[in-house]
């Protein structure tokens, strides 16, 4: 289980390569990448800085990684975030989780990101022509990690 | 003495990352605490008014209101987490 914070990008394909060397259990990886989007309706997101809480980011994710291990039977997983400033099409983000079948590591991988979501201490601040915001969260992030606990009751 | 942080936009509204301070004895919990910074007026009135979406960690843990504080805790305050 590996979590890393890095201002760096990330090639999935050397990631999943580590992962799974050598490892003649796992039959499934399932992996996500997050990347900077320009949806704003108004004016174009020329940058974007993510901002961290140092500390405590790294031991929320590790949490959320060992809390899909309690909850699924995975053989390993990776989550790498990006910080510090971004631009649109860039990847933020990369979950990877590997099992012995596709099942587990699909349902691990989409918990890891909504946990992530609400979880994780990032926030992200638009820079556009018209000046820089914080991005606001979204309800529908809650609603999609509440599931997870609704699904464990 | 406690450790206090503020991250993205709480960091930028009150114009400071961190300070120390020391506690008066009725401050025990996230909601007393929030409840004592509030009364420095102005912008903490403002970004820490119930209702708003303000969000906090104690020693590096998620907290609520009523997550205890003790002496030499870090308590952080921020907005709803937008990663990912």
């Amino acid at each position: 289980m590996t979590v890393h914070v890095q201002t760096e990008d990330f090639d999935i394909g050397a990631e999943i390569l580590k992962l799974r060397q050598g490892n003649t259990g796992i039959g499934a990886i399932a992996s996500f990448v997050g990347l900077v989007r320009d949806l704003n309706k108004d004016t174009a997101v020329t940058e974007m800085v993510l901002e961290h809480y140092p500390g405590m980011t790294e031991k929320a994710l590790i949490e959320i990684v060992e809390e899909a291990k309690r909850r699924w039977n995975l053989i390993n997983a990776l989550v790498i975030h990006r910080i510090g400033p971004l631009r649109p099409t860039d990847q933020i983000v990369l979950v990877v989780t590997s099992s012995a079948h596709r099942h587990e590591a699909f349902a691990a991988c989409e918990f890891i990101m909504d946990y992530l979501k609400t979880r994780a201490p990032f926030w992200k601040k638009e820079q556009t022509a018209e000046g820089a915001h914080w991005v606001d969260a979204r309800e529908s992030d809650e609603t999609a990690a509440q599931r997870w606990i609704a699904a464990s009751n | 003495m406690i450790t206090l942080l503020y991250f993205a936009r709480l960091r930028e509204s009150f114009g400071l990352a961190s300070e120390q301070a020391e506690l008066p004895a009725d401050v025990t919990d996230v909601g007393s605490l929030t409840e004592w910074l509030r009364q420095r007026g102005s912008i903490w009135q403002e970004e820490l008014a119930p209702g708003k979406p303000v969000r906090a960690a104690v020693n590096q843990d998620m907290a609520d209101l009523d997550t205890p504080v003790r002496d030499k805790d870090e308590v952080a305050f921020f907005p709803p987490v937008t990663g990912g």
